[in-house]
């Protein structure tokens, strides 16, 4: 993924609830991410970087868990930059 | 937000020149001036995402004589945007003539594969005209940072004003009417009578607005894709093209246990390849997409297309393959919704499309609020006639009579039993065996849908479920 450009911003556009997190048996989002950007902990959590984000979406689609994943878009001009797709 | 027209795109650049004839250049860059129609935050119109959709509509009110701002979060149009694909621009010749001459187009596809396959086998249908390779042609692939940039330069010609770099984090609602849109910039509220939500699949001002009555995960497919790095001329051998010429691959049964497809363009000096997984399959499959696209690439009659391909980008984002079925409400009291943020995506196995709806919506749309704008009535009633337009044309017709197609495809026997009885047939049709006497091909048939598990009664109603649908 190193072939992708990312303007990185300071406000981190999706968050994670690691409290809910802990809760859940599927944590679809770690497979499922195109990106790789969720980690399961030792602890049960998940540790998620924003910075290297597609913005696709298909973390809070398959969380199963109400309020586990806030997601918004990253402020204008900056998140992900593709240039030949 | 008027006096911030200047900073909008400071310091940004258009797209990688990754073609020659990248027409974009220097026309939405930073040395646009602010068009003269920007009088502090006060449009006629405010569009949401310069995608096709969005730079569509907001063209389109232009040349209506309507101020129109048209937002974009990324730093240029096209910036967070990928597709497979192919753009089919028969949708543009009425409001842009002869767009072939100026469109940044990457290869005209002349030829068009369906391929059904197993980890070891693969039929496949062929279909190759001279006639796609010439005006007006039929199907394009393009980079979509080159194509969209190049539709929303187009709509700043016609007097739109593209502000990028900015993101619309709500509406702007009064008594239930929308009013406008916020954004992430100081004091960035942008107040017009009608929004157009060009916002993408995610379209968090649909939702916003009440109009998604559902978000079903089931609805919506993950592409994701590999941009990789060949000789032009190697291209050209490899898939039998000559000049311009490109190809177009598309697959069924190589997603393993994730219903799906795979796909293949060619573009002039790179080759996507990539696949489309049902979301709720990726879930459960517990597989990374990146793996399905490299067991996709190493399969025995892909990989020698793609060897010593260098890897440039990889890229991923949400397609809303349910189309028909997963359509929002289409208009709200000064709000309008195209493109794929309202779900006009058409996936339908024989014919993959989206941006040529997403073109037609945008048009359907600017359309109707020019018309409600002229006359003084931009609510949901003064509105509705956007969905008698997209009855008119092709998005509903061809959405609503394919609207059975996503889920047939996604199917477990579609996905799996079908491709698997379809590459053994042919492999035993094809293989001689002498000396016992040749085996009828219904025998044959019949004999790998037992194998298979597949009822006749189910292959018959899959059989007329696809007839209903395409016939």
């Amino acid at each position: 993924m190193a072939t992708v450009e990312f303007r990185v911003g300071r406000r981190p556009h999706i968050t994670v609830e690691n409290d809910i997190c802990r809760s859940c048996t599927t944590k679809a989002c770690v497979t499922a991410c195109p990106a790789d950007l969720f980690t399961p902990t030792a602890d049960g959590g998940i540790l998620f970087n924003y910075e290297r984000c597609f913005e696709c979406g298909t973390c809070y689609l398959v969380c199963n868990s109400q309020g586990a994943i806030t997601w918004t878009y990253p402020d204008g001009g900056h998140g992900v930059v593709f240039h030949r797709s | 937000m008027g006096d911030q027209q200047g900073d909008a795109t400071q310091g940004e650049t258009g797209p990688d020149k990754t073609a020659p004839d990248d027409a974009t250049q220097g026309e939405t860059g930073p040395d646009k001036p602010a068009t003269p129609n920007v009088t502090a935050g006060h449009f006629d119109a405010v569009v949401v995402g310069a995608g096709p959709a969005g730079s569509t509509a907001a063209l389109v009110l232009a040349r209506a004589g309507r101020s129109v701002c048209l937002l974009e979060r990324g730093p240029f149009p096209g910036s967070k945007n990928m597709y497979g694909g192919v753009v089919y621009g028969r949708v543009l010749d009425a409001i842009l003539p002869r767009w072939w001459e100026q469109a940044p187009i990457q290869r005209w596809v002349t030829r068009r594969s369906t391929m059904v396959m197993t980890p070891t086998q693969s039929v496949s249908v062929d279909v190759r005209s001279r006639r796609w390779g010439e005006p007006p042609y039929n199907g394009a692939t393009a980079l979509r940072q080159e194509f969209d940039s190049w539709l929303a330069a187009e709509a700043v010609a016609a007097g739109a004003t593209l502000v990028c770099s900015t993101t619309a984090t709500g509406l702007l609602q009064e008594g239930g009417q929308v009013v406008g849109v916020r954004t992430d910039r100081p004091d960035g509220d942008l107040r017009a009578p009608v929004v157009i939500a060009c916002d993408g699949v995610n379209s968090f001002l649909a939702k916003e607005a009440g109009l998604y009555h559902h978000t079903d995960a089931a609805h919506f497919t993950l592409g994701a894709k590999e941009v990789l790095g060949l000789e032009r001329t190697e291209i050209e051998r490899r898939f039998g093209l000559v000049g311009r010429e490109g190809a177009d691959l598309e697959m069924v049964g190589c997603t393993g246990d994730i219903p799906g497809g795979g796909f293949l363009y060619t573009n002039l000096d790179t080759v996507a390849v990539g696949v489309v997984l049902s979301v709720h399959g990726l879930a459960a499959a517990e597989v990374r997409p990146e793996h399905v696209i490299a067991d996709l690439k190493a399969h025995p009659h892909i990989a020698p297309l793609l060897a010593g391909g260098e890897l440039k980008e990889y890229s991923a984002h949400l397609i809303p393959e349910g189309g028909y079925a997963m359509m929002p409400d289409l208009v709200a009291d000064g709000l309008l919704v195209a493109g794929d943020a309202a779900a006009t995506c058409l996936a339908a196995g024989l014919w993959l499309e989206g941006v040529n709806y997403a073109i037609a919506s945008g048009a359907a749309a600017a359309t109707t609020a020019a018309d409600a704008l002229a006359v003084g009535d931009v609510t949901a009633r003064g509105l509705a006639p956007y969905l008698r337009r997209l009855e008119d044309g092709f998005v509903l017709p061809n959405l609503r009579r394919l609207r059975r197609v996503p889920d047939l495809l996604l199917s477990a026997r579609m996905q799996s039993s079908y491709p698997a009885i379809v590459c053994n047939v042919a492999e035993h049709l094809f293989t001689v065996t002498d000396p016992v006497p040749k085996p009828g091909l219904l025998r044959l048939a019949r004999r790998e849908l037992a194998a298979a598990g597949v009822r006749l009664r189910d292959a018959g109603r899959d059989g007329w479920a696809a007839v209903r649908s395409f016939g």
